[in-house]
């Protein structure tokens, strides 16, 4: 409970600050002194929910590690030998093939969403033409599709393009219904960039593709990585396109061969365990690096 | 909908010189050609798809051969189709359950993470791990969890009423597990949602209130929660629309068991189409599934004051 107590010096009762800070509504000491004194109720409700989250997490990295006779001997029972064969387990499996195959559809989908969504979020933005703006309305409808409602026809769409079993199959569908999203939130960004930047640019006699190159991008670096990062992980931990458009081996990805290896093996949860731990282990790392922009990604919220 | 925290109040324009404002710069403009892409890929693997729907629900289609046209077949049995009646229900049950779960949880999880404190930063990295893992992973994990022979619910069960442990066997208790592991997948990312919302409530608000002599409870109730109507319709709609996504969990945790306790609409178009190949009456399925999902966001946000965006800044 260190977490709630910590914050009691700024409190009710901390020695009052001289009178001219306190005097200023949007001085940061009043409001602490108005809404974040120790908050016990919900410092015991977050708590709990902690412990929710934390220990199924913490559970599943003891039973990978462990034997399967010690995972028999009770959920709680600490491991008495670290063991790795788990590992070698799932990579028998195959998972090398599955994590490659998820590995080209994750780079296809990003490649080709910004490809797509960057020009268009700066036609949408400057263009003056009356079909970018038609176009935003079209996207902000697309909002409300649901991609699980539309799986018939598109599996019969990809048939029909001779693109079932492929791993392009995948990234079509997977890319078109995460574009609204991510053209709105690069059009939200672009909209900052102000207009005496594009003023000034025009001073060099730039076109409107080089204004694009030159200012566009590099002034929205931000929200590239956020919808690079939000557009990878859907397709990293895509499941539905995947599994109505792909059948064999060879062009299933990881989430697809989880399944698999839990159908097969059902009572081996150790190596269960330790499959969902190597497919999550990428994102795991990218987690580590840039939380900041892959909680921003994942929110799509544009990074607040 | 969800940017509008990034983006600055539209009517700051008025103050701009009126040259700049009505969006007059001497830089050359983009063409349309720059949007034709996007737009021609969203409606060819988007769009087209949902109008698709709709005209193979008029048609009989096994996934062999063309797709021939049947008239209102589909549409009958669609009425009259026990499994559809019943997972309809179940459907609708568990979306409410799982709102009514979530909700409170992430709101109050948002709110606390709203605040700017060094701890509450490094508990948030963990209240946010489950936003990594796909629901395949997910499901897996839980599968294990609530396993009745060797997983944490065969010790667990009997404190809830489930002496053998096997909760997930259980037809009530398959719904909870459902719910329970829904919660944990999507909580995070609500919560997420009411953190930057708290984050935009002006601080004057609660300044304000410590004058009145206001308590801790009464600013949540009076200040807090009323800024955060908007985060709480666009998060409800986010939910409810996002209640066809549970459909990989339910196949990987239950497979719409025991019986057809977990079948909802979505896992029942998919086992009717993908495993009895009745392709042409799982996009009944669909169809339903894409008007009820649109209608119902378009009524929350025509019903709860979602257009009047701005009313939450009155009188600042």
């Amino acid at each position: 409970m260190a977490v709630l107590t910590s914050r009691g010096a700024d409190g009710p009762d901390a020695p009052q600050r001289p009178g001219i800070r306190r005097r200023d509504p949007y001085d940061a000491p009043t409001r602490r002194r108005a809404v974040e004194r120790p908050n016990y109720v919900s410092g015991v409700l977050t708590s709990v929910w902690l412990l929710i989250v934390a220990v199924p997490i913490v559970l599943m990295i003891f039973w990978s590690l462990e034997r399967r006779s010690d995972y028999q001997k009770g959920p709680f029972s600490l491991p008495n030998s670290i063991t790795v064969d788990n590992v070698r387990e799932v990579w028998r499996f195959g998972f090398s093939t599955y994590m490659g195959n998820t590995a080209i559809v994750t780079a296809g989908s990003v490649a080709l969403m910004l490809v797509l969504a960057l020009p268009a979020a700066y036609g949408i933005v400057r263009s003056t033409s009356w079909f970018a703006g038609a176009a935003f309305r079209g996207f902000l409808i697309g909002l409300a599709i649901p991609a699980q409602a539309t799986i018939i026809p598109v599996y019969w769409m990809m048939d029909q393009l001779g693109l079932f079993e492929t791993l392009t199959a995948i990234i079509l569908p997977t890319v078109a219904f995460q574009l609204p999203l991510v053209v709105l939130i690069l059009s939200g960004a672009l909209r900052d960039v102000s207009r005496e930047l594009y003023e000034a640019m025009t001073v060099d006699g730039a076109g409107a593709f080089r204004i694009f190159w030159r200012l566009v991008l590099p002034m929205s670096r931000g929200s590239i990585s956020t919808v690079c990062i939000f557009t990878g992980i859907n397709a990293w931990n895509g499941f539905l396109f995947p599994l109505i458009l792909t059948s064999e081996q060879g062009s299933r990805v990881v989430t697809l061969g989880l399944w698999n290896f839990q159908g097969q093996f059902a009572i081996n949860i150790p190596g269960l365990m330790m499959a969902v731990l190597i497919s999550t282990l990428p994102v795991f790392l990218l987690y580590l690096v840039a939380r900041r922009w892959l909680v921003a990604g994942l929110a799509g919220v544009g990074g607040k | 909908m969800i940017t509008t925290t990034d983006a600055p109040p539209p009517t700051v324009d008025r103050w701009r010189p009126r040259r700049l404002r009505s969006g007059i710069d001497r830089a050359p403009r983009p063409n349309a050609l720059y949007v034709l892409p996007a737009a021609l890929f969203f409606g060819t693997f988007a769009v087209l798809p949902v109008i698709g729907v709709a005209v193979l629900s008029f048609t009989t289609w096994n996934g062999l051969g063309d797709p021939q046209p049947a008239g209102l077949a589909n549409w009958q049995r669609l009425f009259t189709d026990d499994t559809v009646l019943a997972a309809t229900g179940t459907t609708v049950l568990l979306t409410v359950l799982c709102w009514a779960t979530q909700t409170p949880i992430a709101l109050g999880l948002g709110v606390w993470a709203a605040g700017q404190q060094r701890n509450r930063a490094i508990l948030s990295a963990v209240f946010f791990l489950p936003l990594l893992l796909s629901s395949a992973a997910i499901a897996l994990l839980w599968k294990s969890i609530l396993d009745p022979n060797f997983g944490v619910a065969a010790k667990l069960g009997g404190y809830i009423g489930f002496p053998d442990g096997n909760i997930i066997g259980h037809p009530r208790g398959a719904l909870a597990c459902i719910v329970l592991t829904v919660a944990w997948q999507f909580v995070p990312f609500h919560a997420l949602l009411y953190q930057a919302g708290a984050r935009n409530i002006p601080r004057v608000l609660y300044d304000a209130a410590v004058v009145d002599g206001v308590d801790r409870w009464e600013a949540f109730w009076h200040i807090t929660l009323p800024q955060l109507r908007n985060t709480v319709i666009t998060s409800s709609t986010l939910m409810i629309v996002g209640s066809l996504t549970y459909f990989e969990t339910i196949l990987l945790l239950t497979n719409g068991g025991p019986g057809d306790a977990t079948h909802v609409l979505p896992f029942v178009m998919y086992v009717e189409g993908f495993r009895q190949y009745e392709l042409s009456f799982a996009a009944t399925i669909a169809t339903v599934l894409v008007v009820f999902g649109t209608v119902l966001s378009l009524l929350i946000v025509r019903f709860s004051g979602f257009a009047k965006m701005r009313s939450t800044l009155e009188g600042l």
